[in-house]
């Protein structure tokens, strides 16, 4: 019988799921595009998931991470619920144990995170801004009629400088629009858009970070070999990509779950078959006060399994009594 | 005469006692909310910081309550708070809105303008008289913030829980439906003992944070997503730098006498910047010396979006960060933010400072 953990992020572009067995070898990983629909995204990998495990695969614990994993862990049944920092940053030490820089750049957001000595020491997120992050590039292929796939290929074919204006993404863009309009060609002002990227990055988030080798790139974008290579020219040294680079936040929370459960000694998660189960999502305006939170009402199977969304805890902190409260 | 006036944290309380007090009536806004802020930005300039947006907000909903006259306490120092009663008048007259905006502060240590402008609002000018409301003002905004800082102090270490967010609710629901400050002391007195008594486990090992950055977003708990109780259930002790009570009382008098508690604050931030550069910012900077030589696990900058004085601030403190060796987080707020991606950022940092703190004691046993 095989004994296996799962970790799953719920990103805003993508929806991550890792199988890893007890030796921290990563079995299988699934990528998929969200959608706006993490529900559904997440039931429809938990069941390509399980389709590919063997029957008498055990699940051992389960730990979740993204934007979506609250959600993701109401749904499924968590060990452990953390931020995508923290999962970020526990999956890079055990791929590269002295890391000392981790880029990450997801669908929304960027981050940097300093280690030192295996701890993470420091770090910063993207705040106002979402132009270095994968939705604009997805959003640029898109207008260029490129696969994204084929997006950093192209910029390394690039034999000349087109500087592109990236501190804003609608800036970005009209500048990209105006490059084009001059006539420079296609790979040049792809990779002129990889570098403003890469130094819209250190510009912002890198801003008086001391950033030491050994760096690690990782996050959806990774996959961009020219921003790689924009990161390495503006660098000076040389970064790692690892192998499962778009799924580390899924390994990160796969390996806190590894640990959360040999201490608790059990697992929470529901099991495979919850991903058919039913799940609905109700939401109604709390008139109480006039903060008039958004409260949304979660159901498993017809039967309520959690709310959120208010500030003052009237609905979330109010324990579910079991089998009350069917759907109406 | 209808008196209202912005919130800011609990500061209604005591202001409603000096009223009270003075037998003027008085509109307290409704508690700030997303219909409050929502009114603020649609009319406040976009660019402004968020304390002005929620101010008006607050002014709209008391004069749809009936009140006619606006109280602020302002401030001449050089950030735009020294403007806020100036644009708020012309905004709100520009909305045909009919009142009276009185400004409380000393402009320049002068305490007769100050006192010339409260007789006008008291009502009286019997200065005995008005002089006792505004000491037992603020004897209660005392008492009342060494009880929030009790609350957010002892809720991580709370044996039976909620035990002390129960007391908390219960003394602004009784302060609120008191009349005048003689009743609300007798409340306050009795609460400030009962939270003494809620057991607590001291052993517990909690982390300890900082609170600094900018007055309005340190002290006002909605603009703020009420971080205090957020880090609190996250098992971590907070103190807040700044606290409506010293502020009031460095404002109005020991700054008139050349003396301040700011020195001690202002000699710890003499390394790193030795001028007044507006706002609190000299006041972030000596505050997270402080903290980090009191033994504070971390400590967490707070500011409106666009905040002038905090950006400075936030520049220098890195320095601060690799000198003493205290983890620094800035979170930025405006009416855009998100509360999914503060709750991360405060996620992350407790993980950063949980694990730093844990290899520090294994180094220590070692």
């Amino acid at each position: 019988m095989k004994k296996v953990y799962l970790g799953v992020d719920v990103g805003s572009v993508s929806t991550n799921i890792v199988v890893m067995d007890s030796n921290k070898n990563i079995l299988d990983n699934l990528y998929i595009r969200t959608k706006g629909k993490p529900i559904e995204a997440l039931k429809i990998g938990l069941r390509q998931t399980r389709n590919k495990l063997d029957k008498d695969t055990k699940v051992l614990g389960l730990g979740t991470t993204g934007s979506g994993r609250h959600l993701a862990s109401t749904m499924l049944g968590a060990d452990i619920v953390k931020n995508e920092i923290t999962a970020h940053g526990v999956a890079a030490l055990n791929t590269v144990p002295d890391v000392n820089t981790i880029i990450e750049i997801g669908g929304q957001d960027s981050k940097i995170i300093l280690l030192r000595d295996g701890i993470v020491y420091d770090f910063a997120m993207n705040t106002v801004c979402a132009a270095g992050t994968g939705s604009f590039l997805d959003r640029q292929a898109e207008r260029l009629g490129i696969p994204i796939q084929e997006f950093g290929n192209l910029a390394l074919k690039s034999k000349s400088q087109v500087r592109i204006a990236g501190r804003c993404a609608v800036f970005a863009e009209s500048d990209m629009i105006h490059k084009q309009q001059l006539g420079h060609n296609q790979e040049d002002i792809i990779n002129g858009l990889c570098e403003a990227m890469a130094r819209n990055y250190l510009n912002n988030l890198g801003k008086g970070k001391d950033i030491k080798p050994p760096v690690i790139f990782q996050g959806g974008v990774a996959a961009n070999i020219g921003i790689k290579k924009a990161f390495e020219r503006l660098l000076g040294h040389e970064i790692i990509v690892p192998r499962f680079a778009g799924v580390m936040g899924a390994i990160g929370s796969c390996l806190l779950a590894r640990e959360e459960v040999r201490k608790t000694g059990k697992t929470k998660f529901l099991g495979l078959d919850i991903a058919d189960s039913n799940f609905n999502v109700k939401s109604f305006e709390c008139e109480n006060c006039s903060n008039m939170c958004e409260v949304v009402k979660f159901y498993r199977d017809e039967k309520l399994a959690a709310r959120w969304g208010d500030k003052c805890g009237r609905w979330s902190n109010v324990q579910i009594a079991k089998d009350d409260e069917k759907l109406a | 005469m209808k008196i209202t006036f912005p919130h800011i944290g609990n500061s209604y309380i005591p202001i409603k006692a000096m009223f009270d007090d003075l037998g003027v009536e008085t509109v307290v806004p409704p508690k700030c909310s997303k219909k409050t802020l929502e009114i603020g930005t649609k009319y406040a300039p976009e660019m402004i910081c968020l304390p002005l947006k929620i101010n008006l907000g607050n002014y709209i909903e008391s004069i749809e309550k009936g009140a006619d006259t606006i109280i602020i306490t302002g401030g001449c120092g050089p950030c735009r708070f020294g403007y806020y009663c100036e644009v708020q008048k012309e905004i709100l007259r520009d909305l045909g809105y009919d009142v009276d905006i009185v400004v409380l502060e000393a402009p320049e240590g002068n305490q007769i303008e100050l006192f010339r402008r409260i007789s006008r609002i008291a009502n009286t000018k019997n200065i005995i008289k008005i002089s006792m409301a505004i000491k037992n003002a603020i004897d209660i905004l005392k008492k009342l913030n060494e009880f929030e800082d009790k609350v957010l102090k002892f809720r991580p270490y709370e044996i039976n829980g909620n035990e002390v967010d129960n007391l908390y609710n219960e003394l602004i629901t009784d302060l609120e439906n008191s009349n005048g400050s003689k009743e609300m002391k007798v409340h306050l007195n009795r609460a400030l003992k009962l939270i003494d008594k809620v057991p607590l486990d001291k052993n517990k090992d909690a982390l300890k944070i900082g609170i600094v950055g900018e007055i309005y977003t340190v002290i006002e708990d909605f603009s703020n997503f009420d971080i205090g109780k957020k880090l609190n259930r996250m098992g971590v002790e907070v103190h807040k730098s700044l606290s409506p009570s010293e502020w009031i009382t460095d404002m109005l008098f020991f700054r008139s006498f050349g003396m301040s508690k700011e020195v001690k604050i202002w000699n710890a931030a003499k390394p790193y910047i030795d001028t007044c550069i507006g706002g609190h910012g000299r006041e972030t900077i000596g505050n997270t010396v402080l903290y980090s030589e009191k033994g504070y696990d971390g400590v967490i900058q707070l500011m409106p979006f666009t905040c002038m004085p905090e950006i400075v601030s936030m520049s220098i403190l890195p320095s601060i960060q690799a000198e003493k060796n205290i983890p620094i987080l800035s979170l930025i707020i405006d009416e855009m933010t998100g509360e999914g991606g503060y709750l991360t950022r405060l996620e992350a940092f407790i993980d950063l400072l949980r694990s730093r703190k844990d290899k520090k004691q294994l180094e220590g046993v070692n």
